[in-house]
């Protein structure tokens, strides 16, 4: 059922829509300048989809390749190589039909052959990518042990038929399979450039894309400038000519010179939006991302602290947690309360009723303290704790915040805050008693949150086991409709609580007034710069 | 003199190496690596990204085919993090960068604040000399922290007149900022020690006599008293040029600029290790080459030192 | 950001010469340094800081890490200074009371900067009269030693102790007091050469007193003028140094805070209408260095009267 309808939107989409690019709504007249400028924290790391493991780099990836799919401005799949597929009886083979007018920038043909090295090369154990284990997650037959280096990578379960003809075969159904393809580690790459130039074909002028942008020029910790490619096979729709990403570190700094008119799109920090919203009432925007913030329990039968142990505990200090006061006075981006795990705007999830989720808080206090109670803790006896979280702002302050709610059922809580490595080292260690952890959907289904919740996966730092969660995940893998095993999986989350769900994301911004085609409302947050434009009304 | 250079030269060689020692064992002992992440890898996915960057070998080994790479091929290995360069293409990308402002701030620092300290000497105890005072310790307190976004401010977003941020080639418009937001404080620093050194040999003994001698105040001051005055002012630029390097942290995180101070606090907290080392070893060899270079100065305008 | 070493030096030969002098050097340097306004006037601020950072605690309404809910979420409005609702110094960015922060910050900034100096000036004192007072191979190893570490950029050093110990306050303490030993050991050093072949160590030496007591008992209290000023000068230098530590995230652990950490926090929203949040700790930090600079020269001319 879901496999059918998802096919037939892919299908209608290539008939309906023969331009996939910019679509200049009637009435916009385009503006002279079609230049874009945005703003980036961080220098990018690598222009190699295969290595490149961050949002930022994704982001300027998909400017440079153009992956099977791409999405349109609500996140639904169009077609990019691929302009439409056939899936076998079993939904294990897919077949994907690749458009014969792609070109690299180039001039080479974008063919079924480039998508199997790039596959190849992304599990193959010599490229040692950090992102190797995304074709794990896709299920692509071998991938295991291509990675392990038990297999030789031509075993993968990828090949060209012809040209224009991609054959994937994965080792199990996988009902949002196609949905996985618009990441960025699934993009093609050029075997001859890469050949040719070795670990040096990212570099501006070596490097050769089949996306609607070519990169002119990177410069570490300044900036990123990308110009519009006139091979690109739908470079006629394409309006915007020029894109530049800056590098600024410090987000104050990037919104006085969003001000200031240097940049087009940044983020505004944290306490930041009432005020700019009021100001800027064109021009600040706050919408849905697919991220969710959470207290991590560790539960870990050795290291993990004994009063965590404990239910009881466990749902107080979820329950104390004010999660109002977090999102309404501290974040103020129009972020959500969160009593479970899943994003609620995720596609396909419906969320079950939680119970505490309904209280006020007051009840929830009360109950929490009820709840210490019976566990042996009070004001003579302290539950003490620690809570890690990595150095920012914003972690700072909720930590601050939740210090001194917990204060009130009698916790002491240390604060104990540590540089980004140090604490991914000591979470993937279970070196914590509480952690600050955030996880962002890789694509748009519940699984990619669920999942890491198993005794299975390679993500559940704080060691949460529960049978009956693993058996939902895995029948939720083949089932036809999957949404009630994941509601059930969320409905056992907030009994057990192995965590304290405390907000879910927004994705809050300064964007000029002049842009269009944006696609804020895909909550994956991913854009295509070849679909906006700038109007000059 | 010659000889002393040499001499210096070669201890430099044992710094250098003592340097990568504890700058090499620090970093290992440091909780995390260049490749732990949000995600966590895979075991073998971890093991294959070790054995291509040579992690799991023994750390001494390690630590050989480092210094012999430096040695044989002036080679710093490649970036942990920025896997598509070299440490040698991200020093050779940043560092002219931070020498062009940091050189440019250098200068400005030492005209400016030897010609205030000078000038504050010679109107001692006039309304002049108070303010001078006063203002370079002002400057010399506040921190570049709070003057960088305070100029971002007034310049970019007020008065419209530069850019925020960013490097363009050093045109001059990109260097305005970052200029004074790193000089201010050495330039203060150094108006300072100028004015209590030029105080100190205006009371000495052989002016006084020049002045007995009815020589032209001027001529005293730039023949006579300027020399010797400079002379704390000497030793004091090189511990003052390497705090510069690392003050521009500052301004590569305000300015965008994309020099090497940013680039050194990221690796360190990236786990970048061959990138850190990279930039420890330049600032490790800039320092000793400074420190000899004012030594070499200190003698040549005091002719009472011999090496 | 380095103390002046070559005055130093110069004021540590100075101090030599007049130690045969005797004991009335103390009077004549404590009746100039009373007759010097600007050192006399920063004592006060000094004292006064001082107080602010012990007693500052009594006056305040609010403890430094309570979170004042009805201020959150509308702090550029309702979080300024104000008498009435107890926040003196208006509020942080959660709503903390600003005053009982900045108290706790000045503790926390005069402890690393004091802390942090007597660290240095007591590893650089012993090293230096060590060196000096041994002479020979061992003297000239050791001076070897510190012209090498002298090469080392420290603060790259003290980024990497910090990133690999985690921020913790003992840390913070130890680094930032070694960064500044080496020059101390130098003039030390030097001092201590000149004094040996004084008669009064001569004849301590004759009548065999070990020699750690002769360095201890003889060289050390002699060494005290210069020590005092170096002191005095350095703890501003290394105030400055925390900050910049803090600015780069990895001072204090909240709630504890700093000067540092108070001002680069106030810096970074100075453009959101919450002046304050920089205005005040700016304040104290800004009148505490000022008061240690002049007291520090002040000291210097007081035992060094040929400077004027």
């Amino acid at each position: 059922m879901t496999r059918s309808l998802l096919l037939s939107t892919v299908l209608s989409a290539a008939l309906a829509l023969p331009t996939l690019a910019a679509q200049v709504q009637p009435g916009d007249v385009l503006a002279e300048n079609q230049e874009y400028t945005y703003w980036l924290l961080d220098a990018i790391k690598s222009m190699d989809p295969q290595i490149n493991t961050d949002v930022e780099g994704s982001g300027v990836l998909r400017q440079l390749f153009e992956g099977l799919f791409n999405e349109d401005q609500n996140g639904a799949l169009v077609p990019g190589v691929a302009t439409s597929y056939d899936v076998s009886e079993d939904k294990t083979v897919y077949t994907f039909h690749l458009r014969d007018n792609a070109k690299w920038s180039n001039g080479d043909p974008v063919t079924a052959h480039d998508f199997v090295y790039a596959w190849r090369r992304l599990a193959d154990p010599k490229t040692a990518s950090e992102y190797a284990w995304y074709m794990e997650l896709m299920q692509v037959k071998n991938a295991a042990d291509i990675i392990a280096g038990k297999k030789p990578v031509e075993e993968l379960g990828v090949r060209a038929i012809d040209d224009h003809t991609l054959e994937v075969t994965i080792e199990a159904p996988l009902p949002y399979f196609p949905k996985m393809l618009t990441h960025a580690s699934t993009f093609p790459v050029n075997q001859k450039v890469i050949e040719q130039f070795g670990d040096k074909w990212t570099e501006p002028g070596n490097l050769v894309g089949n996306g609607a942008y070519v990169l002119k020029e990177h410069i570490l910790g300044e900036k990123v400038v990308m110009e519009r490619n006139p091979l690109y096979w739908d470079d006629e729709h394409t309006i915007i000519n020029k894109i530049t990403a800056l590098t600024i570190n410090d987000e104050n700094a990037a919104l006085t010179r969003y001000l200031a008119g240097e940049l087009d799109r940044v983020q505004i920090p944290a306490g930041q939006y009432p005020r700019l919203k009021a100001e800027y009432p064109d021009q600040a925007v706050s919408v849905p991302q697919s991220c969710s913030y959470i207290y991590l329990f560790n539960l870990d039968p050795e290291k993990g602290p004994e009063p965590l142990k404990d239910v009881r505990v466990r749902k107080a200090l979820s329950y104390a947690i004010d999660r109002d006061i977090i999102v309404n006075n501290i974040l103020q981006g129009g972020q959500a309360p969160a009593y479970n795990w899943t994003h609620p705007a995720t596609e396909g999830f419906e969320m079950p009723e939680i119970d505490y989720a309904t209280w006020t808080q007051d009840e929830r206090t009360t109950k929490a303290m009820e709840l210490m109670k019976e566990a042996g803790f009070g004001p003579d006896n302290p539950l003490k704790l620690t809570l890690n979280y990595n150095t920012s702002e914003s972690h700072k302050k909720i930590a601050i915040a939740v210090q001194q709610f917990w204060k009130k059922i009698g916790v002491d809580l240390t604060l104990n805050n540590m540089e980004w490595k140090v604490h991914t080292d000591k979470l993937q260690n279970q070196d914590f008693e509480v952690a600050r952890y955030a996880w962002c959907g890789d694509y748009n289904e519940a699984s990619t949150y669920l999942d890491l919740f198993t005794s299975y996966s390679g993500h559940n730092n704080g060691k949460y086991f529960n049978e009956e969660y693993d058996r939902l995940m895995k029948e939720s893998k083949t089932a036809d409709n999957p949404a009630p095993l994941y509601k059930r999986a969320e409905e056992i989350l907030a009994e057990d609580m192995p965590f304290a769900p405390i907000y879910h994301y927004t994705k809050v911004e300064m964007i000029k007034p002049d842009l269009r085609g944006m696609g804020l409302n895909n909550l994956m947050q991913n854009w295509y710069v070849k679909d906006m434009y700038r109007v000059a009304n | 003199m010659f000889s002393y250079i040499l001499k210096r030269l070669a201890v430099a060689i044992p710094t250098l190496l003592l340097l990568i020692i504890i700058s090499f064992l620090l970093m290992r002992a440091a909780p995390g690596g260049p490749f732990t992440t949000e995600r966590g890898l895979p075991p073998q996915v971890l093991a294959n990204l070790e054995a291509k960057y040579g992690l799991d070998q023994p750390l001494w080994k390690q630590m050989v085919n480092y210094v012999w790479g430096i040695v044989a091929h002036f080679d710093f290995g490649p970036s942990f993090i920025y896997k598509d360069r070299t440490v040698n293409e991200i020093i050779a990308q940043g560092f002219p960068v931070t020498l062009t402002y940091g050189s440019i701030s250098f200068l400005l620092a030492v005209t400016v604040g030897v010609t205030l300290g000078v000038v504050a000497a010679i109107r001692h105890n006039t309304w002049l000399d108070y303010l001078a005072v006063g203002v370079s310790i002002g400057a010399q307190v506040l921190p570049n922290f709070v003057m960088a976004p305070i100029l971002v401010l007034i310049f970019t977003l007020w008065l419209r007149w530069l850019p925020g941020g960013g490097w363009e080639g050093g045109q001059w418009q990109y260097l305005v900022m970052p200029v004074i937001a790193l000089s201010t404080s050495f330039m203060a620093s150094i108006a300072r020690i100028t004015r209590s050194s030029m105080l100190e040999v205006l009371n000495s003994n052989h002016i006084r006599t020049a002045r007995a001698k009815g020589l032209p105040e001027r001529k005293i001051i730039l023949r006579h008293a300027l020399k010797p005055a400079l002379l704390p002012v000497i030793s004091y630029l090189g511990p003052a040029f390497v705090t510069m390097i690392t003050g521009s942290v500052v301004v590569d995180m305000y300015f965008s600029t994309g020099g090497i101070g940013k680039a050194f606090v990221d690796s360190a907290l990236n786990r970048d290790y061959a990138v850190m080392l990279g930039i420890t070893i330049l600032v490790g060899a800039l320092t000793i080459l400074f420190n000899l270079v004012v030594d070499i100065l200190y003698a040549w305008i005091d002719p009472k030192i011999r090496y | 950001m380095v103390v002046d070493s070559t005055k130093m030096q110069r004021l540590a030969d100075r101090l030599a010469e007049q130690e045969i002098k005797g004991r009335s050097l103390w009077a004549d340097a404590r009746a100039r340094f009373f007759h010097n306004k600007a050192a006399v006037g920063g004592l006060i601020v000094l004292v006064l800081v001082a107080l602010f950072a012990i007693f500052g605690d009594m006056i305040a309404v609010w403890s430094n890490e309570e979170l004042d809910f009805s201020v959150m979420g509308q702090v550029a409005e309702l979080g300024g200074p104000s008498i009435a609702n107890g926040h003196y110094f208006g509020t942080d960015d959660l709503g903390r009371d600003l005053f009982a922060r900045t108290v706790q910050g000045t503790r926390i900034s005069l402890m690393v900067g004091i802390v942090g100096s007597a660290i240095a000036v007591i590893v650089g004192t012993l090293y230096g009269a060590t060196a000096g007072y041994l002479g020979g191979r061992i003297d000239s190893i050791m001076m070897r030693t510190v012209d090498i570490l002298m090469s080392i950029p420290y603060m790259f050093v003290l980024i990497l102790l910090l990133v690999m110990f985690g921020r913790s306050m003992s840390m913070l303490f130890i680094g930032i007091g070694l960064i500044s030993w080496l020059d101390m050991a130098r003039i030390v050093r030097g001092q201590t050469l000149s004094l040996k072949h004084k008669e009064f160590i001569e004849a301590a030496q004759a009548t065999g007193v070990p020699t750690f007591t002769i360095i201890r008992r003889h060289i050390v209290p002699n060494l005290l003028g210069v020590v005092a000023v170096y002191a005095t000068l350095l703890v501003p230098l290394m105030i400055l140094t925390e900050s910049f530590i803090s600015f780069l995230g990895l001072g204090v652990q909240e709630p504890l805070t700093s000067w540092g950490a108070l001002i680069s926090e106030g810096a970074r929203t100075m453009a959101y209408g919450t002046l304050w949040q920089l205005g005040f700790p700016l304040f104290f930090f800004v009148i505490t260095l000022f008061a240690f600079f002049f007291v520090g020269d002040g000291l210097r001319d007081a035992l060094d009267p040929k400077d004027r």
